[in-house]
């Protein structure tokens, strides 16, 4: 029981941190505002004709992508910030609280999750505005699929932010860990036109069946032609990843002083 | 009764490096107990394994009757934690942090609106405490802090360095609630410092830390007595000579230079004044000022470790401006 009220007391703190910074979720909006409208509009009018299903435009293509971008480098940024807590000496407060690690770590990470997840939902949004084809049955469902590619996502962060001090490396982050796992999700182009190593290489990337489920789910039927794995493999990939990262993360809280 | 805390040969190693050497510590229920030693003498990594922060290299500790390692999380439970550095979160507000304090400490519901309210009347917080922890002083995030630590009603508080960067005023206020606290809800203090006056002040025993290892451990006054008598204190401009030939006239034993002063402890110290400007006067050795006051703790660190204990500031803690400051206080 204590442990369930401190894992909502973790998780509330992380959400409440997250609305009243206005302006985090404001400027949350322009990445992928810049990506569907400028990006998917100027590489879309370059490749009229040549798209794989002629039913989708290359900012329909892209918008799961898009999604999915938005999760990783939000959830990545939101792991990342527990080297915040370190500096400032919260973390102190939370590891000797009698909570177990488990908890601190479901905590954060189910924190960190639920802020991705509202910055899913604004990219959402913003589909609609921008007249993307999304049914509210389709948004309905992206909500799981969003919240379990996010599970795995934070996780990375907070392993990573367990090791680190100080937010000097947060560079090297991005370009070793965001932006390849970006690049090879198939966010921006569909994997089975790609040549053979490099599709290898994106099969190796959870991120990947976390933007495939989104095309299922966003896309529907026009996806499954197309499709790396049906959905229900896409999902059952990404939960076994998510559970590895949590027994990681639990394993990397544990060691943290 | 039984002790609160009891170590035995408690010891931690960083990298071969050690921190606390084969600590022996017993401290009673309902006591101030005080750890007093320069920056680096063991203090914080003392408090941090009895916290369950740092595991022990060897040795054990019992904290409320429980095994720091083996029980830690019983452990954590019967400790309130004020630590050397902030550690509240500033993008909530004083309640909510109190709140969430409650909340991961399993303080039952029912009972938390009243527990905070009271504490905040405590640390004089309460028309602030919707407010952002990002618009407190650092005084005032400290006595949240402290405040804060007691939500749970623990057996023990740790108090690492209450007061350090605080200003004097703010720091005697600190003080002020320390002992309400204590006084409020009956439990054992902890108390690491190096501020001579705030471990006179505030603790019934204090043990002296140096290099990892307890060098006394007593009651201030007790500790105090071991120096047996005064303390003069000379200035001159040629102070080997003068430590020279005071111990050639006089046969003083503790007798030392620290900075540009040189210090002898004596058992009278009155009738000395005199004599010794005399003595030096013949010896072409202008003595600029002569003192003669009571030991305080300083001196008696002094004692046991032949050292200042904040070495890296020794000029200004035996000016004549720190000694006034002593005396107002």
């Amino acid at each position: 029981m204590t442990e369930l009220k401190g894992l909502y007391t973790l998780w509330l703190r992380e959400v409440k941190r997250y609305l009243r910074n206005r302006t985090r979720i404001l400027s949350s909006f322009m990445q992928p505002f810049l990506w569907l409208v400028i990006f998917g509009v100027g590489i879309g009018s370059s490749l009229r004709g040549a798209l794989p299903t002629p039913e989708l435009t290359y900012q329909e293509l892209i918008f799961p992508g898009i999604l999915g971008q938005t999760l990783l480098f939000t959830s990545m940024f939101m792991g990342i910030s527990v080297i915040w807590d370190k500096e400032f000496g919260f973390m102190k407060e939370i590891l000797v609280s009698p909570l177990s690690r488990f908890t601190i770590f479901m905590g954060k990470m189910l924190g960190d999750s639920t802020d991705s997840l509202i910055q899913g939902l604004i990219v959402i949004a913003l589909g609609l505005v921008l007249g993307i084809n999304i049914t509210p049955i389709a948004v309905l469902l992206c909500l799981p699929v969003m919240l379990l590619t996010t599970f795995g996502l934070v996780s990375i962060g907070l392993i990573i932010a367990s090791f680190m001090d100080n937010l000097e490396s947060f560079g090297a982050i991005q370009s070793f860990i965001n932006l390849p796992l970006f690049f090879l999700s198939g966010a921006l182009f569909q994997l089975q036109s790609l040549p053979t190593w490099l599709q290898d290489i994106s099969k190796l990337n959870p991120l990947t069946y976390g933007v495939d489920a989104l095309r299922h789910v966003i896309l529907g039927a026009t996806w499954q032609p197309l499709q790396v794995q049906p959905l229900l493999i896409d999902i059952a990939i990404v939960c076994i990843f998510d559970l590895f990262m949590i027994i990681a993360g639990t394993w990397a809280f544990h060691r943290m002083k | 009764m039984r002790p609160i805390i009891e170590t035995n040969q408690l010891t931690k190693k960083f990298n071969g490096l050690i921190a606390v050497d084969k600590l022996d510590i017993t401290v009673e229920p309902g006591e101030n107990f005080g750890l007093l030693g320069p920056n680096g003498a063991g203090k914080t990594t003392t408090i941090n394994m009895l916290c369950t922060i740092l595991k022990p290299t060897s040795g054990t500790a019992k904290v409320n009757g429980y095994d720091v390692v083996k029980e830690a999380n019983k452990v954590r439970k019967s400790i309130g934690l004020v630590f050397q550095d902030p550690s509240i979160d500033d993008r909530l507000t004083g309640r909510e942090n109190l709140y969430m304090h409650a909340n991961l400490y399993g303080v039952p519901a029912s009972e938390q609106k009243e527990r905070i309210e009271n504490i905040l009347k405590l640390v004089e917080l309460e028309d602030r405490a919707n407010d952002l922890m990002r618009t407190y002083s650092s005084g005032m995030r400290r006595r949240l802090e402290l405040g804060r630590g007691l939500i749970h009603y623990p057996k023990v508080l740790f108090l690492d360095e209450p007061t350090v960067g605080l200003d004097p005023q703010t720091r005697a206020h600190m003080w002020k609630y320390i002992e309400e606290l204590k006084e409020a809800h009956d439990i054992t203090v902890v108390l690491t410092t190096h501020y001579m006056e705030e471990a006179e002040r505030l603790c019934n025993r204090i043990a002296i830390m140096d290099y990892g290892k307890i060098i006394a451990l007593d009651k201030p006054s007790k500790l105090k007595e071991t120096l047996e008598g005064d303390v003069i204190l000379v200035k001159a401009n040629n102070l080997e000579e003068l430590a020279k030939l005071l111990t050639a006239e006089f046969g003083f034993k503790k007798i030392r230079i620290v900075d540009d002063t040189v210090e002898i402890t004596v058992k009278q110290g009155k009738s000395l004044l005199p004599r010794i400007v005399e003595a030096t006067a013949t010896q072409n050795i202008f003595v600029e000022s002569i003192l003669l006051r009571e030991p305080n703790l300083e001196d008696v660190f002094l004692h046991y470790t032949g050292r200042g204990i904040r070495a890296d500031s020794g000029k200004e803690r035996y000016g004549l401006g720190a000694m006034k400051r002593r005396r107002i206080k």
